[in-house]
């Protein structure tokens, strides 16, 4: 990914092979050796070209066509962002720059703050919550044999095959039988619960990674089973925390369906929803600019995080592929 | 899996404390998966036989008649047709899309890196996000594209093909460098002597790729195939925000079907139930098949 690429060597899941590197790991031997201006080989193993001008020349068209896909890709968010500020047609802000749909969409309703704070609350519990029970539960399957245990491991890779609104209906029922209707503890709770397959494989395989020699050791030392974990094993895995928390982190501050069908109370809605809804609260005319506004904010902590654990972000797409 | 595996056979005190304790930390594993998931899907099944509306709760078996409703319903049709076009299009669309992106991006290079980071960025935002986004994006009154649509005459979410190609756009944007990575992670499973020995036999780029890359590619090419199938066929928030439906209901998809008919008027919990488990049924169905047409092609 970035050039500063990570090398596999301290990576507790170089032996698991969907897992063993990063993208930027990609190039090996015969791919490596094309570096710069002679690196299109379109991964059918073609010949490294010399950088004369005739080969300079025929590469025009790889360089028009990938700058021109970069821009594709990038075109949207880098509009979004300046727009945001700038002056724009339909919106409260139609004259000069400034921070004009960020003040209307700070006083949106109960007021942005609101949801930030609800979106936040929502997002810390799930992660914490999804931290907890995959780590004991990876901890469980990978070290420890019991009655019922591959049951348990396969029911909770099945709820990936549940669809999300054929358990959301059901759930909203539940959940207001015991009180827990138009509430945040619940919407993390549910949305806890849709992070388990991913996390709980993660944290399995992680601690398989580890060698039992390690535990056994402290063992032989008195420690217990709940002591080694927490004194040997935490520090060994924490990679894989890291990545299962940014998984939950970012499922949980984006989800929109659960929110949508657990929460009716307008104070209690989260960022997604809340942004969503602005768009046609102002007497029926859309106020683009705030809501660009919200996408704006929305989307800044998840580009950040992406670019600041991106390499903790690969890993876990390729180890969790079958997350969706 | 045997991982206190040894003295097989006899249940010692320390192997049955052992288990004790094993459970104990899955507990709260356990508690969730049986009362998050294994209740709800029993309670789901319950519902679509049951007459169920949303705010008078359970009023007793409706057998076979929630069934009936689900599938007479006016939109079911539509809804189904509309989801299976919608899932081949983007399916063919962004797997295609994505191996490209892959064989482009493949050696790393500091253009290349940085290519691959711009592909995935997309892929950082939440779909809500993306389609809120979108929806600024293609609209005619503040869009970048807003003089030019007023100058042809059109908007993109103005007519029912608009509406499906500007939603499949937005998704291929928004998932394109995921697949990629995926593929990536594929295409650095097949051997460098394989490549080799296509070059000596004197193989084209176009025969390698066909004979080599494709067949060594399969498990990454089912995988992909799966996910893409199932997320496209589950699609809801992108039509949800972008097309409400609309235009002239033209973009309802089956998860939105569900939603609406227990939430929004009909509010019948009973018939969104038998939607659910007939969208599950179906679902399991068409992800078995698809597995085993991949095996079958793999045992040729």
């Amino acid at each position: 990914m970035s050039t500063t690429a990570p090398r596999r060597s301290r990576d507790p899941f170089a032996d698991a092979p969907p897992t063993d590197s990063t993208v930027a790991v990609v190039a090996p031997q015969h791919r490596g050796r094309a570096r710069g201006a002679g690196g299109r080989r379109g991964g059918a193993g073609g010949r490294t070209r010399p950088t004369t001008f005739a080969g300079i020349a025929l590469r025009t068209p790889y360089w028009v066509l990938t700058a021109g896909l970069a821009l594709i890709f990038l075109y949207p968010l880098i509009w979004t962002a300046i727009s945001s500020v700038s002056p724009l047609a339909g919106t409260n802000q139609v004259d000069g720059w400034g921070l004009g749909n960020y003040v209307t969409l700070a006083n949106y309703q109960a007021g942005i703050w609101v949801y930030l704070f609800n979106s936040l609350f929502v997002s810390l519990l799930t992660v914490a919550l999804t931290l907890g029970i995959s780590l004991l539960g990876g901890y469980a399957f990978a070290r420890f044999r019991f009655p019922g245990k591959d049951l348990l491991f396969l029911s909770t890779l099945a709820i990936l095959m549940v669809p999300y609104a054929t358990l959301l209906i059901p759930l909203y029922v539940l959940l207001n039988a015991v009180g827990l209707s138009n509430s945040l503890v619940g919407v993390a709770l549910v949305l806890t619960m849709f992070q388990l397959p991913f996390s709980m494989f993660m944290m399995r395989i992680s601690f398989e990674s580890i060698p039992r020699e390690m535990d056994e050791a402290a063992m032989v030392d008195g420690c217990t089973a709940w002591s080694v974990l927490w004194r040997v094993l935490v520090p060994a895995v924490k990679p894989g925390l890291i990545t299962v928390g940014l998984f939950a982190f970012l499922a949980a501050w984006n989800d929109f369906m659960a929110p949508l069908i657990l929460i009716t109370d307008s104070n209690r809605m989260t960022l997604p929803l809340a942004i969503s809804n602005l768009r046609g609260q102002v007497q029926g005319v859309v106020d683009y600019g705030a809501t660009e506004a919200g996408v704006v904010v929305l989307a800044l902590p998840c580009i950040l995080l992406f670019l600041i654990l991106q390499r903790h972000y690969v890993r876990g797409f390729m180890s969790g592929a079958f997350k969706g | 899996m045997s991982t206190v595996a040894r003295g097989a056979g006899r249940v010692t005190p320390a192997r049955r404390r052992s288990a004790l304790t094993g459970w104990l930390f899955a507990l709260p594993t356990a508690l969730f998966v049986l009362l998050l998931f294994v209740l709800p899907l029993a309670l789901v099944l319950q519902m679509s036989a049951s007459d169920w509306p949303l705010l008078a709760g359970n009023q007793g078996w409706n057998l076979p008649e929630n069934y009936e409703d689900a599938v007479s319903n006016r939109f079911f049709l539509d809804s189904v047709w509309f989801t299976l076009k919608y899932t081949v299009l983007t399916t063919v669309i962004l797997l295609a899309l994505s191996l490209g992106l892959a064989m482009l991006v493949q050696e790393s290079t500091r253009w290349k890196g940085f290519l691959r980071t711009a592909f995935l960025v997309p892929s950082a935002l939440g779909l809500a996000s993306a389609s809120l986004l979108f929806y600024v994006l293609y609209s005619p009154i503040a869009g970048p594209f807003a003089d030019l649509m007023a100058s042809w005459g059109i908007t993109f979410l103005g007519t029912p093909d608009g509406a499906l190609w500007s939603t499949i756009f937005l998704i291929v944007w928004r998932y394109a460098g995921f697949y990629m990575l995926l593929m990536l992670v594929g295409l650095q499973g097949i051997p460098d002597d394989v490549y080799e020995a296509a070059r000596i036999d004197g193989a084209s780029r176009w025969q390698t790729f066909r004979s080599v890359t494709i067949p060594l590619l399969r498990p990454t090419l089912a995988l992909t195939t799966v996910l893409c199938v199932t997320g496209s066929l589950l699609a809801f928030e992108q039509f949800y925000i972008l097309t409400k439906g609309g235009p002239d209901n033209s973009t309802i998809t089956i998860v939105q079907l569900i939603y609406s008919v227990a939430f929004q008027g009909q509010n019948d919990l009973g018939v969104a139930g038998a939607l659910s488990v007939i969208v599950l049924l179906a679902l399991v169905v068409i992800n078995i098949a698809q597995i085993r047409a991949f095996n079958r092609k793999a045992e040729d």
